[in-house]
């Protein structure tokens, strides 16, 4: 699977991807890079498209409308890749679980591309920007 | 101007076209008319009076698509809604787009969501459901019942 | 290219190759014609609220949208008090005016700072964000939360705010109005931001009005209407604040107008953490009878009106939401045909949309080919570059 490959790299570039999200979890990732957290210390980097990310992080509950959208992102995202899933909508849909508009969980969408794909899961409504850190360090530590 | 001056100004305005009007609190008043007075009657409360659109509610009830116009008074801290009833299966309306170009989102809107036509709706194209969202299908209508995708 | 030096630490960068929320077709580099798509961020939360009980309606709406998330059950409660007719205390007003503020404090200097970065201002971007995280602190000290308060409910507030709390929010304004002022003086006086910004995505008068459109997004085009003055809520009619009101219309009147409202903001706060009233902080109510209301509240994007029918039980039998980006963005229409592909991405920030409204923002197609030429990316880098060119013939 090339996680030693993948582990050994030092600055996981992220791309970062909306599936139908009120936004909270968005402004909070961001808010990571901004001087009170400063992911980029860690070498954390957003980049503006997919095809240079060594990892996902997607918000949002998976509309019906995202989900072709969000398969087709995975696709050209060089692999190995992780997928950070953020906050309680993108795990499970949250409040909005039951939404008609939803079409379902934001892994199992994915694993519809690639059953082996990798998940680490932040929860959360939103979580805190120290838990999204925390989440994305441990999950780098443990591969 | 009081609320209740306003009132008095939309009877007086609207005439005969206002079926009814009812201010049940403070700074909500609610006029009923026709499905085919809609225009004119928006066009009046709009441009004629002066107030400032802010959006149409849709509301499926038993006997049909009730059509609720909402526009601002806001020099009388006022909101005058314009309250109308089309009768499904079909139900139908003249569009205000052309009178009211903020308009035309939420009448895509409702069309997606309830299923009212608007007639000479400028762009009557679908807004807000997904592309593979079944055609005839109207999530908020009330025998719609969405499932969990969980379960 | 190098996309390291792009670092697109503005929120608009995370754009789906293919999903496009707008499509702006240029003839060479003006923009001719413009489609739009709005479904990705469509999540049902109207039905949803159907299913809920009127209690648990304000927890679903705050998450409508996460910038106005104080706004939103604020004009679903107040609408469900003109249907039950409870007057709410006084302690309540003010306590909801504290976070409301705070909220259009945080909320603006979000905008000034994406405003920054899409201008090529990188060092506003992080100052205004900087300065933007004390106020999430207090927020998270009066509501237990940095987003998502839950601070609101029918008849009143659910949670008091004690001595202690309250003079650190006043302490907290003291010390974020430096940096506001100068944030606001940098924009008032750069030379460079009044080339750059003057004159571009101009709103008229006529067609702020034709659209509807509210908050900032009217105010800079001259028409002074706030939902705060015109049909005062919470403690607004009780504390000193003015309206501000640009006439010009372009990007440069909008960013002027919030700059400035983030200082009367400023002011709101410390006046009503001063000057609240002891007393109850809620009401109580027997039932929600059968009626039917609207409720609306100056949200940092402009005014948020929320509809509720009740037929006597415990839902509620319709709600009807509507942001005020849902009156804004369609203005791009008037704005955004007849600009230049460099002027396109500000003029679509102007007006501050929701970001989930507009995370796939835009793509320019060519009108006559109809091929796919730029993503936003491309307009973001376009937006930098023209100002970067500026201040080379400025200094030059």
């Amino acid at each position: 699977m090339g996680f030693t490959r993948w582990g050994l790299k030092k600055s996981p570039w992220v791309y970062h991807v909306n599936t139908g999200a009120c936004n909270n979890c968005d402004i909070e990732v961001l808010d990571l890079l901004t001087p009170r957290f400063d992911v980029e210390r860690f070498g954390i980097q957003l980049v503006g498209t997919p095809r240079h990310a060594d990892a996902l992080v997607v918000t949002g509950i998976c509309t019906r409308q995202c989900r072709p959208r969000l398969q087709e992102i995975y696709r050209q995202t060089p692999k190995p890749c992780v997928v950070f899933v953020i906050g309680v909508c993108a795990l499970t849909g949250g409040i909005f679980h039951d939404a008609y508009h939803r079409w379902g969980r934001v892994d199992d969408a994915i694993r519809e591309v690639d059953p082996n794909a990798i998940f680490a899961y932040v929860p959360g409504c939103p979580p805190k920007p120290e838990a999204m850190a925390i989440g994305v360090l441990k999950a780098l530590a443990m591969l | 101007m009081s609320e209740t001056e306003l009132a008095r100004e939309l009877k007086t305005t609207l005439g005969a076209t206002a079926l009814e009007i009812r201010q049940p609190s403070r700074n909500n008043i609610f006029v009923t008319v026709r499905p085919e007075d809609v225009p004119a009657a928006a066009q009046t409360v709009w441009d004629g009076m002066k107030s400032r659109f802010a959006i149409v509610t849709g509301i499926d009830v038993p006997g049909g698509i009730e059509l609720l116009y909402h526009f601002v008074f806001d020099d009388k801290h006022t909101i005058v809604t314009l309250k109308t009833l089309v009768a499904k299966p079909f139900p139908e309306i003249e569009s205000i787009t052309p009178v009211i170009p903020a308009a035309e989102w939420i009448e895509r809107e409702v069309h997606d969501l309830l299923g009212v036509t608007f007639r000479h709706h400028p762009r009557p194209e679908r807004l807000i459901l997904a592309d593979d969202w079944p055609e005839g299908v109207y999530p908020l209508r009330k025998e719609f019942k969405p499932k969990d995708p969980n379960e | 290219m190098s996309h390291r030096t792009l670092i697109p630490i503005g929120p608009y960068h995370p754009l789906q190759e293919e999903a496009e929320f707008f499509q702006l077709y240029v003839e060479g580099e003006t923009v001719v014609d413009m489609d739009v798509r709005i479904s990705y961020n469509h999540r049902g939360i109207e039905k949803l609220c159907e299913s809920k009980t009127f209690d648990q309606v304000p927890f679903a709406v705050e998450r409508v949208c996460g910038i106005c998330s104080a706004s939103h059950p604020l004009a679903y409660v107040q609408a469900v008090e003109a249907i039950v007719g409870v007057p709410v205390p006084e302690r309540a007003l003010y306590l909801r005016t504290i976070v409301n503020e705070l909220e259009r404090i945080h909320s603006h200097m979000l905008w000034l700072g994406l405003a920054g970065h899409f201008i090529g201002y990188n060092t506003v971007f992080m100052w205004a964000w900087r300065y933007r995280e004390p106020i999430l602190d207090l927020l998270e000290l009066v509501t237990g939360s940095r987003i998502n308060y839950a601070n609101v409910k029918v008849g009143g507030v659910r949670m008091d705010m004690n001595k202690e709390q309250l003079a650190a929010v006043q302490k907290g304004m003291d010390e974020v109005k430096g940096p506001v002022e100068m944030l606001t003086k940098a924009v008032l006086d750069d030379p460079v931001l009044h080339v750059r910004l003057k004159g571009v995505g101009v709103l008229s008068k006529d067609d702020a009005r034709n659209y509807a459109c509210a908050g900032p997004t009217a105010r800079g085009s001259g028409i002074p209407f706030d939902v705060r003055r015109h049909d005062p809520y919470a403690a607004y009619d009780r504390v000193d604040w003015d309206v501000i009101v640009r006439e010009e219309g372009d990007v440069f009147a909008k960013a002027v107008v919030r700059c400035l409202e983030t200082l009367e903001s400023i002011k709101m706060v410390k006046q009503a953490a001063q000057e609240i009233p002891d007393g109850p902080i809620d009401a109580e109510y027997r039932e929600i009878p059968e009626g039917e209301a609207c409720g609306h509240v100056e949200a940092p994007r402009g005014e948020t009106f929320h509809y509720v029918r009740s037929d006597g039980s415990s839902y509620p039998y319709r709600h009807k939401i509507r942001a005020p980006s849902y009156v804004n963005v369609p203005s791009f229409k008037a704005t955004c045909i007849g600009q230049s592909i460099t002027d396109v991405c500000l003029t679509l920030a102007a007006v501050d949309p929701c970001y989930s409204c507009t995370e796939r923002m835009a793509v320019v197609v060519d009108a006559a080919s109809r091929k796919k030429i730029l993503n936003f990316e491309d307009l973001v880098r376009l937006s930098q570059e023209k100002t970067r060119k500026l201040l080379r013939d400025f200094k030059g």
